[in-house]
Parts: structure tokens; C-alpha cells; sequence
């Protein structure tokens, strides 16, 4: 049978991709080269995550 | 914990806001996606031009010749702003057919160590000018822009709405989780859900920054309308002046008046933002941040002596702020390619949405199954 999943389960990842987000969202405006270059990391953050999980081999719900 | 009522009024919020303004966000991602390189593509298409790296500079750019070479070139027209570019020595010089003209009928290149012309922009013809104003306006003018506003508040509601049901919809899956040995149906949810949560905090910056810009217009024109309108007050109802000092005059003022600033921009006598007997000077900072504020300074075009100068009311400075977050032009090339590659996203979300909606045309039912599942287990456990 399925498990439940608990808030901190489905919460855990989306909070922080957003808390990185922001933070490359925000630290290109506040300088430039290594500011630049943070802000790059960051933002890259989300973008490997969907691809890891795009890429992994299929899962199933039925655990 | 959400109810299964609730649930269901979040679940309906997420389609309908979806399904009003998803082909306008379409549109919109897709003429974003090449105008974030708005000005490597207006170089490549030859409509802009980069200025030659390795010039003799002059002693020192007279700013007066090349508003007088601009005027020269259209005799009939009045110079509304002389601009200077963020990113190389050059100036711009804009025209309209009347100074008080919100189009422009002209803009001309120059460089900014030589003086020399270097090429006009096309402001009305060209593939950039076309991908601008459908993301704008859509052809529309200013309805076009606040209708497209308001689908972009559509769109944060919906996204919104999307994070709300999220939570519900997870609560069988690890996150990430994409089902391909089940139907395409599931698959694409999956997909959606992962692509929409991962990239939600950009989306929404995007979103609402960009229902910001589409109020520029109003914004500005409050503005001119009480504190530019107040500033010039003491000027009103006098004679016109009988000679302009030269426009360098006037950033000399400025600068002087504020050395930690550099000059962004400056509006014309006869201008709304000057009024008859003034340049207004605006005046930006020297970091990313501060340089994207402004600060106007008013000169008066007879002594070019600084008359008020006036911090920009909160409004205006929102709206400095998203400019740069809704456009990604703030970080380089690398940003401008993540901004690319979250609108593509976007747009992955966007069609994945009208796929779910058109295979189960009747979410509300698929969202009841879903519920009913969610409620059976949510007791069992």
C-alpha cells in the first residue's frame, strides 16, 4: 500500500529550491563578478534537479 | 491540512485562472524567450550596431553637436531624451513629430568618445520591434497592455493555486516523481507538477514583475501629473525662455550636484518630465542595484543651475526594480541563458496544463477520483 507522505517529506525539496532561488534571484542585483557568479550556481540549483529527476531511471508510486 | 471542499475550490481556482490566460502566457513566453536577447539580436539583425573597439577619443564630446546633428537629420521633429547606454560608450538621441509625443519617430546612435554617428534604430519596422510590441501590447496600445496585465494576474493566481493543490497531490509521491510506466496522462501531471514547483519562485518573480511593467505607463504619468507637475509649478505661466543653454550645460550641473551618480538620462525642455524651462537630468547609481534608480534632477535651461531635485516616490522606484528582474539583463550572459531555459520550462508547464485539461476535459471529475482516493487513505492512516 502507499505510504502517506509527511508535510516535511513534500515540502522539503520545493522550500529549498525557493530559498535558493531567491537567493540567485537577488545576489546578481547586488554586485557584480562573484555576486554574477553566485547567482548563476543558484539559479542552475532548480534546473539540475529537474533534470536529475527527468533523466533517473522510472520510478513507480507502488513502493 | 486542507478539506476535500477546499481542495476542490483550490482545484477549480487553478483551472479556470489557467484556462483564461494560458494562451496569452503562451504568446507571452514565447516572445519573451528571444527578446531576453534583445540586443545581441538587434546587433545580429543589423539593426543596432556595436560601437568600434579602438577609436582615438576626443578631448571632449560636445553632447550639444549631436543633439543638434540628430535634429538636423529629422529639421520638423523635437528631441525628447538624450540616453546613455548601460553597456557601451554610446549615446541615443530620441525624436518625436512634438516633444509631449509618447512615440518616438526616431533614434540615432552615437559614440560616445568620437561623436561620431554610428546608425539609427529602427523604431517601427523589424522583426525586435514586432516580438516588443506583441509582448507589450499585443498591437493594442495601452488597453492592450493592461489587458495583458490582467491576464498576468490570472496567471499568479493560478500558480498560486497550483502550489496550494501541490501539497495533496504529493502526498503518494516522493518528490520528483515521474510515473513513465503508466498512462501519458500521469506522466505529464508528473511532469507538471515537478517542472511548475521547481521553477515556481521564478515564475512568479517573472509574473509579477511583469504586471508592474505593464502599469509603467500609468505609473509615470501619475507621476508627471503631481510631483513633476508640483516641481514645476513656480515656472508655470512665465515667458518661454529666450535662449537653452547647451545640454552639456546641464549635465555638468548634475553631475556636479551629485558625483557619486551618473547621468542615465535627460529629458528636453518642452518634454512632460521638463515643462518648457527645464532639462530634467535623471541621475542613476554606480552598482546593479542602485544603478537601475533613479534620481531627477531639475536644471534650468537659461542659468543650467540645479531648480529641485527630487528622490522618485516609491512607486516608480517598484517599478525600476522589476525591470531588471522581469527582463533577467542584470547578471551577464549566464543569466540571460537561465532565463531562457526557465521560460522554456515555462512554456512545458503551460502546454502540459491545456494537455491535462483537454485529455480529462472534465478535471472536476478526475479532481473527485483524486479526493476520493486522498480521503480514503488520509482516514486510513
Amino acid at each position: 500500500m502507499n505510504v502517506t507522505r509527511t508535510t516535511g517529506e513534500i515540502w522539503g525539496m520545493p522550500l529549498i529550491l525557493a530559498v535558493v532561488t531567491t537567493f540567485g534571484l537577488i545576489s546578481a542585483l547586488l554586485g557584480d563578478d562573484m555576486w554574477d557568479r553566485l547567482s548563476w550556481l543558484a539559479l542552475a540549483a532548480p534546473l539540475i534537479v529537474i533534470g536529475w529527476h527527468f533523466t533517473r531511471r522510472p520510478t513507480s508510486c507502488r513502493n | 491540512m486542507l478539506t476535500a471542499d477546499s481542495i476542490r475550490r483550490w482545484c477549480w481556482i487553478h483551472k479556470w485562472t489557467s484556462l483564461v490566460c494560458t494562451l496569452f502566457l503562451l504568446m507571452l513566453c514565447l516572445t519573451g524567450l528571444p527578446l531576453i536577447f534583445r540586443d545581441e539580436l538587434s546587433i545580429w539583425l543589423g539593426d543596432a550596431v556595436e560601437p568600434p573597439e579602438h577609436v582615438t577619443p576626443r578631448a571632449a564630446v560636445d553632447l550639444d553637436a549631436l543633439v543638434k546633428d540628430a535634429q538636423a537629420r529629422r529639421p520638423h521633429d523635437a528631441v525628447k531624451f538624450l540616453i546613455r547606454d548601460d553597456d557601451y560608450p554610446m549615446w541615443f538621441v530620441s525624436l518625436g513629430e512634438t516633444p509631449t509625443a509618447p512615440e518616438n519617430s526616431a533614434l540615432y546612435m552615437y559614440d560616445s568618445r568620437t561623436g561620431d554617428f554610428l546608425k539609427e534604430f529602427p523604431v517601427d519596422h523589424g522583426l525586435v520591434h514586432v516580438l516588443l510590441t506583441l509582448h507589450v501590447d499585443m498591437f493594442a496600445g495601452l488597453p492592450g497592455t493592461l489587458f495583458l496585465g490582467f491576464m498576468g494576474l490570472l496567471f499568479v493566481i493560478s500558480v498560486v493555486s497550483g502550489i496550494v493543490v501541490y501539497g495533496p497531490f504529493m502526498r503518494k509521491l516522493p518528490f520528483g516523481a515521474v510515473r513513465r510506466d503508466r498512462s501519458p496522462r500521469l506522466r505529464w501531471l508528473d511532469l507538471h507538477n515537478l517542472l511548475g514547483i521547481a521553477t515556481v519562485v521564478w515564475v512568479l518573480v517573472v509574473g509579477v514583475t511583469g504586471v508592474i511593467n505593464t502599469l509603467d505607463r500609468p505609473l509615470l504619468g501619475y507621476w508627471q501629473m503631481t510631483e513633476v507637475t508640483d516641481m514645476l509649478q513656480p515656472w508655470k505661466g512665465k515667458p518661454k525662455p529666450a535662449a537653452l543653454r547647451p545640454v552639456d550645460d546641464a549635465v555638468r550641473a548634475a553631475e556636479a550636484a551629485e558625483p557619486d551618480m551618473a547621468v542615465r538620462f535627460v529629458a528636453f525642455p518642452a518634454t512632460p518630465f521638463a515643462g518648457p524651462h527645464h532639462y530634467m537630468v535623471f541621475m542613476r547609481g554606480q552598482t546593479p542595484l542602485t544603478g537601475r534608480l533613479l534620481k531627477p534632477l531639475l536644471i534650468d535651461v537659461e542659468t543650467a543651475q540645479v531648480s529641485a531635485a527630487k528622490d522618485m516616490p516609491w512607486y516608480l522606484t517598484a517599478l525600476l526594480l522589476s525591470q531588471p528582474l522581469h527582463f533577467g539583463d542584470y547578471g551577464e550572459m549566464p543569466l540571460k541563458i537561465l532565463w531562457a531555459l526557465f521560460d522554456l520550462l515555462a512554456i512545458v508547464v503551460l502546454l502540459s496544463g491545456l494537455y491535462l485539461w483537454w485529455k480529462k476535459r472534465d478535471m472536476a471529475e478526475f479532481d473527485l477520483v483524486q479526493q476520493e482516493q486522498l480521503l480514503a487513505d488520509g482516514s486510513a492512516s
